[in-house]
């Protein structure tokens, strides 16, 4: 399907994005937006209590409210949801427990948001408050009181260890061994548009939920299961989102409510959440805790890593088994490692659940990877771009763990942000006070596997064409702003040689859309993208069929393009699309296709070996400038230049849009963005409430701290993605926190070893070097861990398998029997 | 949505209409003027006003006025404040500073009188109701313990606004109506250093306008440090003010400071240590030291409390360099993201 050397007209095209112009005159309806005929409005109450005990709930004040219809409580919902099956630990209401403070207990529904906002308040719930677990250290230490009554033991809800070849052996062997902590503050989504949720009984009786979700699949199969309905009689709709960035892929508690609260009062129930709850519904980046012991060379070469990750994962499991997973597992992508053991351990604490945000779970550890070359660049005296030069992965290769590299690009950005930014000129050159820095990251284009195990596809299209001309696209997928619409309608439109203004896109309506599994890991473009390409060839080859008898030629010397059809070897022999279509309908019946994708067996087959691979990788690399000043601590960024491996830019307008958003998003996770709680003084409080649930105190970056941006797009295309494109939609935001860093210390020469960098611990790092102590913030220890004893997988280069080491029983051999044994 | 309460609402259409209904209402009216600090408040149950005395309608709020010196109606928006020319040439700092209010949007919004008045700002404060029980309320309002400093029987919430400061530096009056007749006092009086009763308004009075003296060869510049370029109220704010010599010595001299106390204040010791001298660097050196060791910011606000306080003299440097006339634009662009160049 790469179709490298086809001769493209929309493909590569810098095009208005199909629905640009709705966004821009204001007539796209997000879920806000959406009003039905009888609509009643509901709101949440929420926990005051970081951990407590529900007692008793009493609603009858609230229910003789004005204009109050419905209050629902915990015992309207006795089956428990969650998006991994492995981890179905929320209710849509609190049942016998909250566990953060804003976990919902009780919803109002009434005449208007008015009425329901004042009856809230007339719920009495009495609580019995538990003892408040606010850090990892806390939940390491306090087994109880334990948050829920599942998961590995104590509060710690994941706990996993691999090691992919002998890491103790060969550090031990290694010239050098660095040690490093570093620590990524947890931070939250952010989107403008604030989640809303209208759901209805349609003329014939079935649910429908309009909803801002990313995930309109995950979301439907939970909503049968907790309103213990077939999932036939439930249609799940995703309006446009205004944002998601993995904070709409969890479904939320809100929209279960206003399902129930429909069924029950056979009225249209709508919500919308304040930016508050918004921040309380969070799933976003967790806080990492991390600790790598590197080993190289003295010529710059990796010889193993030995990565502990410790998560703080707040009160539920969200996509937490997954997250986990990620903070490893992307970690041997870029660059070359003979061996690598990975630790990660993911508690519970009293705090809004983390899960996915943008990079899921792989910032973090690529932040501590990145910033420790930077300095294993620095102690060997090398230039830290031609250190990664040195050791980018080859294409094809597989990983000590197992995951294929497919094509990569990384090389190639690498070369082009040092020659754009004029690095060599500038790296360890600039005067004190400003200073560049280097990083480089990798993104998976969709996972390999789906959240619940099944053998059906990951994503289909379904493609109607009638005699007027129009092609009408159906698919599962859903639009979230980063442009999935149009990517869609561009393939199609390329495949027939039509312009997109022909192809209506249906999308991300599980009533009449074929299958896609959401807008996350990166997924959409290549999985809706493959199975659009497979139905658009279908459909086309119907068409050269009919067409070919028509202009006396063979079907495969038939040609479309700019909505014409041709023999290839006589442009005069022609006809418009529409007549083709109109010849295809009268040999062949209604003009439908199916097309379908199923991503790649992976090569791994150890327990676990499911998380990480995909059937391809981006890259990018990043080179940051900043000027700091000595005096305050104050960071100043004024350019930043990025190149990005895309295989194939379908639009270029979009994907440098997704890169220029992806650095921005990572420029104000690495200056600013903190999802920060409060702890007040334990003897006087058990409250632990979050520090700035607003946009105005949570800060990102406004239009004027964005600094300028330029944006390479390296385009090598890949054979197992559509026309070669890869995901942009992740990626470029991976390598903009280190290169931060890193820059941070070509200026000034301090070490900030924790994400955000802010100027005041840019001076006290610099108040510590000029009283001779280490010129570095970042945490001083890390906890003791339970990791467990890793599962053993031996690299590709030492004649694995793929599989773990087992014994003659057939069961895992644990590490420690191997050494034993040996 | 975040919700308002329910409230009487009156639009009077002279200062005096005004005065009367503040008169005849009793404290359980409050003035609205842009509504960009009240209305965000009300929503989060901070204040919760029987009646709304809207002042958008009192078109003698809006006036300005030349004479000796400058006279600027509560009711102008801070947009038009930051477009009267006058401003802008005669007082930089005032104008650098409502420059720097909040954004575009709450500018055209938000007006000087309610930038003035504007309710002191605490992170455990500036919260939803919902948010504020959590945490069992505080001092401020509906609670008994300060969280910021529990020992604490004052609340030590943060003044916030960005043109005090300035007009404290330009030696600036508040005049104040009332249907008892109107008063005059210094701005600086207007304020005390708590954060519940802050400001020493009676509550029958109302702000009509604020009076800058002749600008008569007196310079003058605002310094705020927040996190972004826009958006954020002041973690500090640094005016200063100052008359020079032909030969660059100074002949008066006024700082003042905000978002470091629950009241904007002079630093008058501060501007004496100037006098006679000239702006060079020993001299600032030693000023922005004296004026640094005045900050006492707390625990309430963005940004670390120490480093906070660790940058007043940086700041006050930058302020005092710009009076002499230093280029300041690439400072400015780094940390305001805006030059300000009046
Ligand atoms: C997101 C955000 C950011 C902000 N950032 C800043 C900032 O950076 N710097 C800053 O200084 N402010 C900031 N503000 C606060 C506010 O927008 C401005 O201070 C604005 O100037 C307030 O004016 P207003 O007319 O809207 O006041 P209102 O909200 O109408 O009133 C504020 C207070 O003043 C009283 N009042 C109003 N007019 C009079 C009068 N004539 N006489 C007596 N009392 C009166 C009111 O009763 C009320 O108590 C911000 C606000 C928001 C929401
Ligand atoms: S300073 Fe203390 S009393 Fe005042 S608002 Fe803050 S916490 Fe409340």
């Amino acid at each position: 399907m790469s179709g490298a050397d086809k001769k493209f007209d929309v493909v590569g095209k810098a095009r208005r994005r199909v629905d640009g112009r709705g966004k821009v005159v204001g007539q796209l309806r997000f879920a806000d937006d959406l009003v039905l005929p009888r609509m009643l409005h509901c709101k949440l109450l929420r926990s005051p209590h970081p951990h407590a005990v529900v007692e008793s709930v009493d609603v009858s004040r609230a229910e003789g409210h004005p204009g109050v219809h419905l209050v629902l409580t915990g015992e309207a919902f006795p089956v428990p949801y969650g998006i991994m099956p492995v981890s179905l630990d929320e209710h849509p209401l609190a049942r016998e427990r909250v566990r953060y403070v804003g976990d919902p207990v009780a919803a109002v529904v009434a005449k208007d948001e008015q009425s329901a906002t004042e009856a809230i308040e007339l719920i009495a719930v009495r609580y019995r408050p538990l003892p408040t677990i606010a850090s990892p250290e806390e939940a390491l230490a306090n087994p109880e009181a334990r948050i829920h009554d599942y998961g590995e033991q104590g509060n710690i809800h994941r706990n996993q260890a691999y090691e992919f070849g002998d890491v103790e052996g060969a550090l031990a062997a290694s010239d050098l061994v660095f040690e490093d902590l570093f620590f990524y503050e947890g931070n939250t989504h952010l989107p403008m548009e604030q989640q809303a949720s209208l759901a209805s009984v349609e003329g014939d009786g079935k649910l429908l939920l309009q909803s801002s979700t990313q995930n309109p699949h995950y979301l439907h199969r939970q909503l049968a299961r907790v309103l213990q309905m077939p999932a036939s009689q439930i249609r799940v709709i995703a309006t446009p989102n205004g944002g998601g960035f993995g904070g709409k892929c969890d479904p939320g508690n809100h929209e279960f409510v206003v399902c129930k609260a429909a069924l029950v009062l056979g009225r249209p129930v709508k919500i919308s959440l304040t930016r508050e709850e918004v921040f309380y519904q969070h799933r976003g980046r967790h806080p990492v805790l991390m600790k790598f012991r590197t080993g190289v060379s003295k010529d710059g070469k990796l010889t193993a890593m030995h990565l502990q990750t410790l998560l703080d994962g707040g009160a539920y499991g969200s996509h937490g088994p997954a997250s986990t997973f990620y903070t490893g597992v992307l970690t041997p992508v870029t660059y070359q490692l003979p061996r690598f053991k990975f630790e990660a351990c993911r508690v519970f604490t009293n705090k809004p659940a983390c899960g996915p945000k943008r990079g899921h779970g792989t910032p973090q550890p690529r932040f501590g990877q990145e910033v420790q070359l930077d300095k294993i660049a620095d102690k060997l005296d090398l230039d830290p771009a031609e250190l990664r030069l040195g050791m980018v992965t080859e294409p094809g290769s597989l990983t000590a763990s197992w995951l294929r590299v497919g094509t990569t690009g990384l090389a190639a950005c690498i070369r082009s942000v040092v020659e754009r930014s004029d690095w060599k000129a500038k790296h360890r050159k600039l005067p004190l006070g400003r200073g560049v820095g280097l990083a480089c990251s990798t993104y998976m284009c969709g996972a390999g596997v789906a959240i619940y195990w099944n053998k059906m596809p990951h994503s289909a299209v379904q493609l109607l064409l009638d005699r007027s001309g129009q092609v009408t696209v159906y698919s599962g997928a859903t639009e979230i702003g980063q442009g999935s619409d149009d990517v869609l309608a561009g393939l199609i439109a390329e495949a027939l040689g039509i312009d997109t203004d022909a192809v209506r896109c249906i999308t991300g309506d599980t009533g009449i859309t074929p299958i896609d599994l959401g807008s996350y890991s990166s997924r959409v473009t290549i999985m809706m993208g493959n199975a659009a390409l497979q139905a658009a060839g279908r459909v086309r080859d119907q068409l050269a069929a009919a067409a070919a008898e028509a202009l006396d030629t063979l079907p495969e010397r038939v040609v479309f393009s700019q909505g014409r059809v041709f023999a290839v070897d006589d442009a005069g022999k022609a006809m418009s699309f529409v007549e083709a279509v109109a010849l295809a309908e009268a040999k062949f019946g209604t003009l439908s296709a199916v097309g379908s994708y199923t991503p790649p067996k992976p090569p791994g087959k150890y327990k676990g070996a499911g998380v990480g691979p995909s059937p391809a990788y981006s890259f990018s690399a990043c080179v940051v400038e900043t000027e700091v000043d000595p005096a305050t601590g104050w960071i100043h960024v004024p350019k930043i230049w990025i190149a990005h491996d895309i295989g194939r830019a379908l639009n270029p307008v979009l994907a440098k849009g997704q890169v220029i958003g992806g650095v921005y998003m990572g420029l104000g996770e690495a200056l600013m963005e903190e999802q920060a709680f409060r702890r007040l003084p334990p003897k006087l409080s058990d409250a632990l409430v979050h520090r700035n649930p607003s946009m105005l105190d949570y800060k990102s970056l406004t239009a004027l701290d964005m600094p300028e941006v330029d944006v390479t797009l390296i385009e090598d295309p890949d054979p197992n993605c559509p026309y070669g494109a890869k995901e942009v939609g992740q990626g470029p935001l991976l390598p903009v926190m280190p290169a931060l860093a890193n820059a941070v210390y070509d200026a000034v020469g301090v070490r900030v070893d924790e994400v955000p960098v802010t100027p005041d611990k840019v001076l006290r790092a610099l108040e510590r070097k000029a009283k001779g102590e280490a010129a570095r913030v970042g945490p001083e220890a890390f906890p003791e861990v339970p990791y467990p004893s890793p599962t053993f997988v031996l690299p590709p280069w030492e004649n694995g398998d793929g599989d773990e080491l087992k014994g003659a029983d057939g069961k895992p051999v644990r590490r420690e029997r191997r050494v034993a044994t040996a | 949505m975040m919700r308002l309460p329910w409230f009487e609402y009156r639009a009077p259409r002279s200062v005096a209409e005004a005065a009367r209904i503040l008169a005849g209402e009793g404290p359980g009216a409050m003035l609205v003027a842009g509504g960009t600090d009240l209305l965000p408040n009300m929503k989060r149950r901070h204040q919760s006003p029987s009646t709304l005395v809207a002042l958008r309608g009192v078109d003698e709020l809006k006036a300005v006025a030349n004479g000796a010196g400058l006279q600027l109606g509560a009711g102008l928006t801070l947009t038009e404040v930051v477009d009267t020319p006058a401003v802008r040439e005669r007082y930089t700092g005032l104008w650098q500073a409502a420059a720097q209010v909040a954004t575009p949007h709450l500018r055209n919004m938000g007006t000087l009188g309610g930038n003035v008045c504007l309710d002191t700002r605490c992170t455990y404060y500036n919260q939803s109701y919902e948010w504020r029980k959590a945490i069992d309320f505080c001092l401020k309002k509906d609670g008994e313990t300060c969280w910021v400093a529990t020992a604490s029987k004052r609340c030590v919430a943060v003044s916030s606004t960005d043109t005090a400061p300035a007009l404290i530096a330009l030696d600036a009056k508040a005049r104040l109506a009332s249907v008892g007749g109107t008063r005059e006092i210094a701005i600086a009086d207007l304020y005390r250093n708590d954060g519940i009763d802050f400001l020493a308004r009676k509550p029958e009075e109302l702000l009509s306008a604020i009076l800058l003296p002749e600008a008569n060869g007196w310079r003058s510049c605002y310094w705020k440090l927040r996190r972004r370029g826009s958006f954020d109220f002041p973690v500090l704010g640094v005016a200063a003010a100052a008359k020079l010599a032909a030969d660059g010595t100074v002949e008066a001299a006024r700082i003042a400071l905000g978002a470091v106390a629950s009241r904007p204040f002079l630093v008058p010791k501060a501007g004496e240590a100037l006098v006679g001298r000239k702006l060079d660097d020993a001299a600032i050196g030693e000023v922005a030291g004296a004026v640094a060791s005045r900050a006492k910011p707390m625990d309430n606000a963005d940004m670390n409390l120490y480093w906070r306080k660790e940058v007043v003299s940086a700041f006050t440097t930058y302020a005092l360099r710009e009076l002499r006339g230093d280029d300041m634009r690439a400072e400015r662009l780094r940390t305001a993201r805006q030059a300000l160049a009046a």
